[in-house]
């Protein structure tokens, strides 16, 4: 049913009808609605039957749904930021253990200096944890995503993160098409887990590996996410067919025919990008957009593909390698390897500073008339940058950089010296 | 579900006095059809307390739940020594996910179980580190929900599984190894720990008890009782450790008896908050008597007695007789 309805509680919903059997989370903004939301659909019994668990902490959160995951439940949990860090050690774990655990990451930074706004860089520090990441770019879609996730994880035995813009999107109202429960049970069969603990048939799950076969084990481990390369594909449009609506996939091609400049993005900014893609073609300019629905696993070939007939690109990313440059740009390179199409990241948005599309279009042309920085900071603040450099310089203790910029910029008492 | 046929190794008067018993009045261990949860063949060191308490724990366990059982691991030296891929010892469902979570792990399987309709019970365990440190969070947390799990602590005092160091449960002056027998004050310099089974208490969850290997019935009568109640357990059981104490291999259980007849280790037992049983001591006995034996503590023997350490440690196992009414035949339960 087509809805005006909050993003997270479009989520919340829509998780509901994929019938998860134990929920847990620990909150932090900008998750929060999601997990209250749950929280009060199973409270209510219109979820039901279901176990929510008020654990202590997200380590705690990612435990819990690792015990019910193992033990034959539909495991479902949501975090961000610093609680996503906080569970690192068993995000891991269940990935290790082939556990088909769906959580929600309602993207936000990461401190210090603390901030609650959106950026990437929580699922990004992800990268290499063996779970499938999976980006919304509207609300619809990351309602959608939560049905495919639940689906593909089960068939794969892997846990899929769901990524959907803190904020932007999480606290948004948007009509919202929030499926029925007919659909989504055709969809979506009952969890039928590759190995669980079961008094009738005991398994041991866990077990100490040594090097004779821990190689073997990651190799499988990357050998399926491989192979999610082919099902996400396959899912998005059995979706399509089942729910009526395009959602998901690898990548998403907007005017990429005969497309010189392509700009590759993730998540809600992809709208935005796409406007400017619009006014600019309406001038006659040849750009485009790729979406990318999938960062793990990685779409090589087909970025790869829809770059074909491009001249140049430019990776609109919010996150930082630091010391390294862009995160998503690396694996673009990667995608291109051997073909010589020259390419620009550009880190944007960082801790939710706006990305407007005035400075888009403004990186776009520096792009196609080839005056872009090879790593640009959208709209960083040069004048602040060299004015806490120069602090540095001569004093050897400058202070907190955050407090001197915001002395600076006149958001803060004076007398933090 | 397949079991690997029982062996008897004990030997002694504990053991045939059993057979002579009805068979109602037997050990779950001299029982024929005990589980054999932890079965022969695993890496530990010969002497272990750890693999000894875990046996008895998860038989009686078992044997509670018409072994409808599952349970879930910390990482330390039951982890590691009883399932090196591909072999296992475990003849019960058993999950081992990391260092810190095995109450969270449990809750989860509880959570399952419930919401699915079945029977099957949940115990956790975990060495005194995973319990007692870094899985305390989680601990308290499975504690304050009431959640369906048994959590058994296997404290052997310290990190045995990463070579011998200090955890928040290693007694004052024991050298480990992040605790050496150098300095002023040679040893673990501090208090007496974190006291998990009185944490425990402060939750008044439905049950909590310590025993140690010394006393199978104890332990095993125990686990049962705590298999009788729904909510969370918690069973705390001294298991010495040969190699971390520096004790000859067949003193295992002579030691833990030690700890127990000095004051060291009150045992005792409580529901709701409220100590409803302890076990007496018989005849008190000096703390030298269990420090002596145990190369961990020989630095406050030689080359001159540690008088005043060891005056510290008589005050600590005088306080638990005082404090359990160790020694008060009226207070027997
Ligand atoms: C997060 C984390 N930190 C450290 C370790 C290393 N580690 C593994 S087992 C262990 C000590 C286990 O001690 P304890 O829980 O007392 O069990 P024991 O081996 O003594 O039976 C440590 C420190 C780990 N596995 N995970
Ligand atoms: S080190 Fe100690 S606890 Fe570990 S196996 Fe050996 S005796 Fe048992």
């Amino acid at each position: 049913m087509l809805r005006q309805i909050e993003g997270s509680r479009a989520v919340a919903e829509t998780v509901a009808l994929c019938r998860p059997e134990v929920i847990c989370a620990y909150p932090i903004s900008p998750q929060t609605h999601i997990v209250e939301g749950l929280g009060e659909l199973v409270k209510t019994g219109a979820l039901a039957p279901c176990e929510f668990v008020n654990v202590e902490s997200e380590f705690a959160a990612m435990s819990v749904a690792i015990g019910a995951s193992a033990a034959g439940a539909r495991a479902y949990t949501a975090t961000a930021s610093q609680g996503l860090l906080f569970m690192v050690e068993a995000v891991y774990n269940a990935s290790g253990l082939g556990l088909p655990i769906v959580m929600t990451v309602a993207n936000r930074a990461i401190g210090a200096p603390i901030n609650i706004w959106n950026d990437h860089t929580d699922s990004m520090s992800q990268r290499d944890c063996g779970w499938i990441q999976l980006f919304a770019e509207t609300n619809q879609e990351a309602a959608d995503l939560h049905v495919q996730a639940f689906r593909l994880a089960e068939e794969l035995s892997l846990p899929v993160m769901v990524c959907m813009d803190g904020f932007i999107l999480t606290h948004a109202f948007e009509r919202v098409d929030i499926p029925d429960q007919a659909t989504v049970d055709a969809f979506l069969p009952p969890f039928e887990p590759r190995q669980v603990l079961d008094p009738a048939d005991p398994v041991t799950i866990g077990a100490m590996v040594g090097p004779e076969a821990f190689m073997e084990v990651r190799y499988l481990a990357h050998h399926r996410q491989t192979e999610a390369l082919a099902r996400i594909p396959e899912i998005a449009a059995e979706f399509a067919a089942a729910f009526g609506r395009e959602s998901g996939g690898l990548v998403r091609p907007y005017r990429l025919d005969d497309a010189e400049t392509v700009v590759i993005a993730l998540g809600s900014v992809l709208g935005t990008i796409k406007d400017v893609v619009d006014e600019m073609r309406a001038e006659g300019r040849r750009i485009g957009a790729l979406g990318i629905g999938s960062f793990r696993p990685f779409p090589h070939a087909a970025i790869r593909a829809a770059l074909a007939g491009a001249k140049r690109y430019v990776v609109v990313e919010k996150s930082l390698a630091v010391g390294g440059g862009g995160v998503v740009a690396t694996d673009v390179r990667m995608a291109l390897d051997g073909a010589a199409i020259p390419g620009i990241t550009a880190v944007a948005g960082l801790g939710g500073r706006a990305i407007t599309k005035a400075s888009l279009r403004r990186l776009f042309e520096a792009v196609i008339v080839g005056t872009a920085e090879p790593l640009t900071f959208l709209d960083l603040d040069r004048g602040i940058v060299e004015r806490e450099l120069a602090r540095m310089r001569e004093k050897r203790r400058s202070g907190p950089i955050a407090e001197n910029i915001l002395r600076d910029v006149g958001a803060v008492a004076a007398r933090i010296v | 579900m397949s079991y690997t046929p029982i062996k008897f190794h004990q030997t002694g008067t504990h053991t045939l006095g059993n057979r002579l018993l009805a068979p109602e009045d037997r050990t779950v261990q001299s029982s024929l059809d005990r589980a054999n949860a932890l079965s022969c063949g695993h890496r530990a060191c010969q002497g272990c307390g750890e693999a000894l308490g875990a046996r008895y724990a998860v038989d009686a366990a078992m044997a509670a739940a018409g072994r409808d059982l599952v349970a879930a691991n910390a990482t330390g030296c039951l982890e590691v020594f009883s399932t090196p891929y591909p072999e296992t010892s475990w003849q019960l469902p058993w999950i081992h996910s990391l260092f810190g979570n095995a109450a969270a792990v449990a809750t989860g399987i509880a959570a399952a179980m419930k919401v699915k309709g079945r029977s099957t019970r949940v115990i956790a365990q975990g060495g005194d580190g995973g319990t007692t440190d870094i899985g305390f969070g989680c601990l308290s947390g499975m504690f304050e929900r009431d959640d369906d799990v048994l959590y058994v602590c296997y404290d052997n005092e310290a990190y045995m599984n990463t070579g011998v160091q200090r955890s928040s449960a290693t007694p004052p002056a024991a050298r480990t190894a992040t605790t050496v027998a150098a300095g002023p004050e040679p040893g673990n310099r501090f208090g007496q720990g974190k006291d998990v089974p009185r944490i425990a208490l402060a939750h008044e969850i439905p049950y909590v008890a310590t025993a140690t290997v010394a006393n199978l019935r104890d332990l095993e009568a125990k686990v049962e009782k705590a298999m009788g109640f729904r909510g969370a357990r918690y069973v705390h059981v001294l298991v010495p450790c040969p190699l971390g104490w520096g004790t000859p291999s067949d003193q295992t259980i002579r030691i833990a008896r030690l700890a127990v007849e000095t004051g060291l280790f009150p045992v005792f037992e409580a529901e709701h908050g409220e100590i409803t049983g302890t076990l007496k001591i018989r005849e008190k006995r000096p703390v030298e008597d269990y420090l002596r034996p145990q190369k961990r503590f020989a630095h406050l023997f030689s080359p001159e007695p540690a008088t005043a350490t060891i005056a510290r440690l008589q005050a600590i196992a005088d306080r638990n007789v005082a404090r359990y009414g160790l020694l008060d035949p009226a207070a027997e339960v």
